[in-house]
């Protein structure tokens, strides 16, 4: 069985785990790639590296591409204005040619000589920046060379200022501008790149250009630039030779490159910045250069070359331009590239930080539910094993219990009969707590199940009031308990839980309530309000004056006149509840019907005492398990404290809840509330559960009048009188009862005679006169009419004094000791009233005698005993709870009698007759019986 | 007037039956197990109970005359009478027969046979007792009374 049980719960656990797994599965994205976090951080930077370092590249390259543009347009204008400024000086010199020509030649004699020449050109050098100093050079042939030089007056000379060896034609120079004038009289053929100019020059008939070399005057490097001059005009599109012949002479000037790029220069914006070459690339694989340092410095990196056209076809030059510094660092473009790169590396981390929280969370979240379950399969565990033990510790306890009450029965010297008793008294009160534990524990478990059976609440509600009757009556505490009348008569739900839950409440109750009350009322939960109409009172005396009863002492509206924690219970809103179902009979016998079309049924039930209340300080954990109000509670009154939290678990299996209001000093009141199914009302006409107790009918019709000065307990008299059938009238006191009677005696309609007339021990006790009256009642009776009312007392408790003073005064017929049930009423008023079967036996009233007076009905039992009296009243014992009864007087003829088929329905036997042993074990084996 | 006498007579005498320890408790459970569809029972019962006694004791007397005493078997008889005796309530024989098992467990003869002496003594005031109850219950039923609880 625990092994079954272990495994059973083993294989819950299991699933549960099981479930958990299966909900682990939902991991979000982060989770099911949680390794590859570090991965994509690592991957995230790479990127973001790569991207920052494209970023700068990006940056740089535009950079440099603006840089190079910058060179380029700088370039380009220097070039360009070299290039202007040159054809400026070299159209002054073209002038300057035409002028000769036309001056020296065509005028005769000549209009030009040295000193002219001299003059005119130094005169217009400002239009010739460039150029260093001009010369004219006329063409001589060998010829004419002694003409020449003796028009001259000199000879001609080399370069090496020599006389010029015999050559086919010289050019020597005969005017000069006066800054070159040392080269007068220098033959320009002699020098080899003059004479090649010279040449070229005569046959293109334009400017040509020597290629660069250092002059003579300022060891600058320049080039020469030379002109023909033309004796005659020229045909359109001459020929080379006919430019060759009517050559006559030639015009030359130095152009100083290096001081005119020089000048140039200094002229233009970023100058420092910029490193400026130009070069004679005539000969593409020999550049000469023209000006700037032949060793190259500056960035080498970048450089732009710009053509320049200086007029000369036969000649090329270009100019080259460089930076003189590297490109600095882009700062703009590193800084902007790293700050990227951190900013990206910071958001990377922030992303990777944020997935690595919420995987830890999300891991501390799966962790958290992993214990949960672990700790909830703890607690069904421990639930599991309580229950366990406590059902293992019961089954030798009820050994333990039933042999000590077999050990009480046999001969025991009275001081070995305590004993035995102070063990069957704790073994009692071990049981009730394990089994109290048990519930718990099966509660805890969910393995109490409730059933849903047709049962009488009323009568469940007067059983558990009969449980607590001695003990309150021993105390003087008033037991009461009320039902209202909307309450079905029958309702589906779990009698034995309901019971355990009433028994809790009002046991607890009487333990903490020395005097005063205890009060049990039911009633539905949907109630409607009070009246409004406060005046609706079914009392013959309004009900108004309850307080000039008693004088002195406040009273209270409640059932004994003792105040209560909830005030709700007092007269004041009792009497409206009352009241109103009085009133409303009629209206909900249709609600009634609506009411039974719904299929369950609310109940509010309240357990009201005026005991010693619970401390404020311990009401919010009343229904803790095993916790009381304070350890001295339990060294007071006993009990474990595992009841109310018993009782709360109940109630809400039963689908109600359950609070209460508590007063130390005044009082508690609990008040649940519980959800019934209704039950059909064909259903259980026909099928009568046993637990529905009968009630006689032979009261229904009688009239009686309830004296009573409190209207609750004056109510609960008259519910349980109506529950007989009876019909209930109230009387404040005897004194108005016996008028009212009287009035009624008198008017001789005496349909309202009341056939029994119930007076209060208190209200009886309280009026002076009281045995007086009802001595005046019971003649006044006597005298008109044939029957006299009989007279009863209600007493919660009395003592043998006031039962003969009681006696004295006319309550001959009976005393009904409360709390009241409608059953033991019934007995009672059979007994007094003569009707119905004969008095009950036995000492006291039986309850439900006639419950047990069927319980056997119709059953066969089989009674084997050897000794004949005893079986005589064995067999007397089971006639009387109307079982029949065969009798064996051995083992043997048992066991004939138990031949199969057999009918009966029980055995019971002699376990210690001699010769059993065998057929103990035959008759054992039979089974299906209940031995 | 002599009814009432009557049935306080046998009011007082039940008690002092009671009181004197014949009878016990279960004489009273025997009581209310009677009823009208059983108006004899106590009368019946105790009527098996002496035929079963004498017998017993019979028995008893025989066997303690015997040279070889079978006390078994006489543990088994007292047992019996015991069983019946607190059967009907009849307290003191009940009681003397706890005694008479323990001497038979001892085989001790002196003390069986003082005994059974007793057992006889207490077995003839109980029977007359309870014969003398039910003349009285007789008398007040032939006067037409009803016998008191």
């Amino acid at each position: 069985m625990g092994l079954k049980l272990q495994q059973s719960y083993h294989h819950s656990v299991t699933v549960k785990v099981n479930e958990q797994m299966g909900t682990k599965r939902g991991y979000t994205f982060i989770q099911a790639n949680r390794a590859w976090l570090p991965k994509f951080l690592l991957l995230w930077v790479m990127v973001m590296a790569f991207l920052s370092t494209w970023i700068y590249k990006k940056m740089d390259a535009d950079n440099k591409v603006r840089r190079k543009e910058v060179l380029s347009t700088m370039c380009d204008q220097r070039a360009r204005m070299l290039q202007d400024q040159f054809s400026v000086s070299v159209n002054h010199v073209h002038a300057l040619a035409i002028l000769v020509s036309t001056f020296h030649y065509y005028k005769d004699p000549s209009a030009i000589d040295q000193e002219t020449f001299a003059e005119y050109t130094a005169r217009t050098a400002f239009e010739r920046p460039l150029l260093s100093g001009v010369a004219y050079a006329e063409r001589v042939v060998h010829s004419e060379r002694e003409k020449f030089e003796r028009q001259h007056g000199w000879t001609i000379k080399t370069m090496k200022r020599e006389p010029s060896p015999i050559r086919d034609e010289y050019a020597p120079v005969i005017f000069s501008q006066e800054t070159v004038s040392y080269i007068e009289s220098l033959d320009m053929m002699s020098g080899e790149e003059d004479r090649e100019n010279i040449l070229r020059a005569r046959a293109t008939g334009k400017a040509v250009l020597t290629s660069p070399f250092r002059l003579l005057g300022s060891h600058h490097l320049g080039v020469v630039l030379t002109f023909p001059v033309y004796k005659s005009k020229l045909p359109p599109s001459p020929t080379e030779q006919e430019r060759i012949e009517a050559t006559a002479g030639y015009l030359g000037g130095a152009f100083d490159v290096e001081s005119l790029v020089e000048n140039l220069l200094g002229q233009l914006a970023g100058n420092q910045a910029i490193l400026v070459n130009v070069y004679d690339i005539t000969n593409s694989s020999d550049h000469l250069i023209m000006y700037g340092h032949q060793n190259q410095d500056g960035d080498l990196a970048l450089l732009h070359e710009s053509k320049l056209d200086f007029g000369d076809p036969f000649r090329k030059h270009q100019m080259i331009c460089r930076y003189h510094q590297k490109a600095p660092t882009s700062w703009t473009a590193l800084t902007t590239a790293f700050l990227f790169f951190v900013i990206c590396l910071l958001v990377g981390y922030i992303l990777y930080g944020a997935a690595i929280h919420i995987v830890k969370v999300e891991d501390d979240f799966h962790e958290m539910e992993e214990l949960k379950v672990r700790a909830e399969a703890a607690d069904v565990a421990k639930s599991q094993f309580l229950a366990t033990v406590s059902h293992e510790i019961r089954t030798p306890m009820n050994g333990i219990l039933g042999m000590l009450a077999l050990l009480l029965d046999t001969d025991l010297s009275s001081t070995q009969r305590d004993y035995a008793q102070t063990a069957q008294v704790c073994g009692k009160a071990l049981i009730t707590l394990i089994n109290e534990v048990l519930d718990r524990a099966k509660i805890e478990a969910g393995k109490l199940e409730l059933e849903t059976v047709p049962f009488d609440l009323r009568s469940i509600l007067d059983d558990v009031l009969s449980l607590f009757s001695e003990k309150s009556r021993n105390k003087g505490v008033e037991l009461a308990v009320f039902v209202s009348d909307k309450v079905p008569e029958m309702v589906m739900g779990d009698p034995g839980r309901f019971r355990q839950i009433i028994t809790n409440l009002v046991g607890n109750s009487v333990k903490f309530t020395e005097r005063g009350h205890i009060f049990v009322k039911v009633h539905l939960a949907e109630n409607p309000k009070p009246m409004e109409d406060p005046k609706a009172e079914t009392c013959l005396n309004g009900g108004s004056d309850e307080d000039a009863l008693v004088s002195g002492a406040r009273q209270f509206k409640t059932l004994s006149g003792y105040e209560a924690a909830d005030e709700r219970n007092s007269w004041d809103s009792f009497k409206h509840l009352v009241a109103d179902e009085e009133l409303r009979y009629d209206a909900s016998v249709k609600m009634k019907a609506a009411d039974e079309a719904s299929q369950s049924v609310t109940l509010m039930v309240s357990v009201e005492d005026t005991g010693i209340g619970i401390p404020l300080i311990a009401q919010d954990r009343v229904f803790m398990p095993f916790m009381q109000a304070d350890s001295s509670t339990s060294r007071n009154y006993g009990g474990t404290g595992i009841g109310l939290s018993i009782t709360k678990c109940l109630v809400e299996l039963m689908g109600g809840h359950i609070s209460f209001i508590s007063r130390p000093q005044v009082g508690s009141t609990f008040s649940f509330t519980t959800v019934f199914g209704r039950c059909k009302r064909a259903s259980f006409s026909d099928t009568k559960k046993p637990n529905a107790e009968d009630l006689p009918s032979g009261f229904r019709g009688l009239k009686a009048v309830v004296v009573d000065g409190k209207p609750v307990r004056a109510a609960v008299t008259r519910y349980h009188l109506k529950r007989l059938g009876m019909l209930v009238e109230f009387a404040n006191s005897v004194k108005i009862a016996a008028s009212a009677c009287g009035k009624n005696g008198s008017s001789c309609g005496s349909k309202t005679q009341p056939d029994i007339v119930l007076v209060e021990k208190d209200s009886w006790l309280s009026g002076e006169d009281g045995g007086l009256s009802l001595r005046t009642l019971d003649r006044q009776q006597n005298g008109h009419v044939f029957k006299s009312p009989k007279m009863i007392l209600l007493a919660t408790n009395i003592t043998n004094a006031e039962l003969e003073k009681a006696r004295a005064a006319g309550f001959a017929d009976t005393t009904i000791m409360k709390p009241l049930r409608a059953s033991m009423v019934a007995a009672c008023l059979q007994q007094v009233l003569g009707t119905g079967k004969k008095r009950q036996p036995g000492r006291g009233m039986l309850n439900g005698s006639s419950v047990l007076g069927s319980l056997l009905c119709g059953k066969k039992i089989l009674v084997v005993d050897d000794n004949m009296v005893n079986r005589r009243v064995a067999a007397g014992a089971l006639k009387k709870f109307g079982a029949a009864v065969e009798c064996a007087e051995s083992g043997k003829a048992a066991l004939k009698l138990l031949q199969l088929p057999h009918s009966f329905d029980a055995c019971f036997m002699d376990i210690q007759m001699p010769e059993m042993d065998g057929y103990v074990y035959h008759i054992f084996n039979i089974g299906q019986l209940t031995i | 007037m002599d009814l009432v006498q009557l049935q306080r007579q046998l009011v007082d005498y039940r008690t002092s039956l009671y009181h004197e320890g014949f009878l016990d408790e279960q004489f009273t459970q025997l009581q209310s197990l009677q009823d009208e569809n059983n108006p004899d029972f106590v009368v019946e019962v105790v009527s098996l109970f002496f035929e079963d006694s004498e017998r017993l004791l019979n028995e008893l007397s025989k066997a303690l005359e015997q040279q070889v005493i079978d006390f078994k078997r006489m543990d088994a008889q007292v047992h019996q009478l015991k069983g019946s005796s607190s059967s009907i309530g009849a307290h003191r024989v009940q009681k003397l027969c706890i005694v008479f098992r323990n001497y038979c467990e001892a085989q001790n003869v002196e003390g069986c046979l003082k005994c059974l002496q007793q057992v006889k003594h207490e077995y003839g005031i109980i029977k007359t007792k309870l014969e003398s109850m039910f003349q009285l219950e007789q008398q007040i039923l032939n006067a037409g009374g009803s016998i008191p609880v």
